[in-house]
């Protein structure tokens, strides 16, 4: 019997500029045999989710620095849910206060990666924790 | 509801699926394809193709800009290479298309080689007939970064054109074999750098130096920068002339005629491969036939026909 390929997307929402975050995940990701869509900088939150569903992704990873993350990452899991695609899992990393952390997983972030972390730890997180 | 029906419907999730489905191998996407086949056969299909870097990606993203000012709904599929150490891919065309990521008239899928080497999937003839069954009026291919030999995709678009850009190599590169038969259509991008001029005339001296017989396609050398937009009207003005002159000239049923028996005998030969290979894996007979091929006590000729005089027979009712 033929085997899933796991299938992620990984994109940067709004408006800052540094992806050599998101490109250094997305590398690891491959080299970990997955299927890494990227869609680069400066995504709106409609163009990610609509990105995800034509390409059937098992989960999204998402990078923000800009600290807007409270008002765009929940805008992508309402989004999904509008479109119930929201058996797609969605994670991000960043620069994110402590604080924000259990706020975020109520609007339905899976996990919350913040400076420092390995990517080892991320690629394996999203082994054990996405199916497909 | 099945898939397909979902598909036919408009359902963009269970399209989505089915491509997955496909491009995974699961034999649970055969019935749903027998669904959509007659649904198939409607679309314009538009090859891109050149060497990496050259901006198919940006002038694909041009071309649908242009076919949505028309009203035309448009399918992509992308391909970039799959990693033959790991398997992993970047799939990274989407990127310089991000603008029509939530237009409800385009729908992109990004394909890995997965180990095909002929610029294209193996998945990709299938996604192509979901996309024309979901009514999609244009699929554009866009092939991976290719190089002198990968010409699957000649195969399978109506229309295909060949993105070169300056700096490449010299007239005798334009003269060698491969790629550059396949073009309808040149396309030397990036033509504000230094040597497009150069390009261009390489090109156009090797389609007069062809021995074209009276009634072919003389295909053009259109100069564009994909990411101004500059040339993108008349490279659109030049698809439609190829198009029409498909029509016409009645090689639009001949290429569809070949196109259909391409299709059928590579999935016999897959199935036929499939069934009398799982067959000697399974029982142990191919690891005999490696095994005194290293002794030099069988032949692979004697084994192949063997193997093939005893399976053979009942080989096709066997589903693979």
């Amino acid at each position: 019997m033929a085997e899933r390929k796991l299938r992620i997307l990984v994109g940067k929402p709004g408006l800052d500029g540094h992806d050599r975050g998101a490109k250094v995940v997305a590398r690891a990701f491959r080299d970990a045999g997955l299927e890494v869509i990227y869609t680069g900088l400066h995504q709106t939150p409609e163009q990610i989710v609509s990105a995800a569903i034509q390409e059937d992704v098992d989960c999204i990873g998402l990078s923000i620095l800009s600290g807007a993350h409270n008002t765009l990452l929940p805008r992508v899991c309402d989004l999904l849910k509008e479109k119930k695609a929201d058996d797609i899992a969605v994670f991000c990393g960043g620069v994110i206060p402590e604080d924000d952390i259990p706020g975020l997983k109520k609007a339905g972030l899976k996990e919350v990666f913040t400076p420092g972390t390995s990517t080892e730890d991320i690629v394996a997180w999203v082994k054990t924790n996405i199916g497909c | 509801m099945s898939l397909a029906e979902k598909i036919l419907q408009g359902d963009i999730r269970a399209a989505a699926r089915l491509m997955r489905d496909v491009d995974d191998g699961f034999s649970s996407a055969l019935p749903e394809l027998k669904t959509l086949y007659p649904h198939t056969g409607n679309a314009y299909i538009l090859g891109i193709t050149g060497p990496p870097g050259a901006g198919k990606s940006t002038l694909t993203d041009q071309i649908t800009a242009s076919f949505r000012q028309s009203g035309r709904r448009v399918g992509i599929v992308a391909v970039d290479p799959t990693s033959p150490f790991t398997g992993g891919a970047i799939l990274g065309d989407r990127i310089r298309m991000n603008r029509h990521a939530d237009d409800e008239g385009v729908f992109i899928r990004s394909l890995a080689t997965r180990g095909a080497l002929g610029g294209i999937s193996r998945s990709t003839g299938e996604v192509v007939n979901i996309m024309d069954a979901m009514g999609m009026d244009v699929v554009i291919i866009e092939t991976v970064g290719v190089g002198q030999d990968e010409i699957d995709i000649v195969r399978m678009a109506h229309t295909t054109a060949v993105v070169m850009v300056p700096g490449l190599g010299d007239d005798i590169q334009a003269i060698k074999a491969g790629i550059l038969e396949i073009a309808d259509v040149f396309v030397v991008n990036k033509a504000d750098r230094d040597g497009a001029d150069r390009t261009a005339r390489d090109l156009s001296m090797m389609i007069e130096m062809g021995n074209r017989k009276e009634g072919e396609w003389l295909p053009k050398v259109m100069k564009t920068e994909a990411c101004r937009g500059t040339g993108i009207e008349e490279l659109m003005a030049e698809f439609e002339a190829h198009r029409g002159f498909l029509s016409a000239s009645g090689i639009m049923q001949r290429f569809t005629e070949e196109k259909n028996r391409a299709v059928f005998s590579e999935m016999l030969k897959e199935r036929l491969f499939n069934s009398v290979n799982g067959r000697i894996l399974e029982n142990g007979e191919l690891k005999r036939i490696v095994a005194g091929m290293g002794t030099r006590s069988v032949d692979p000729y004697s084994a192949v026909e063997e193997v093939l005089d005893r399976y053979l027979l009942d080989a096709g009712s066997e589903s693979a």
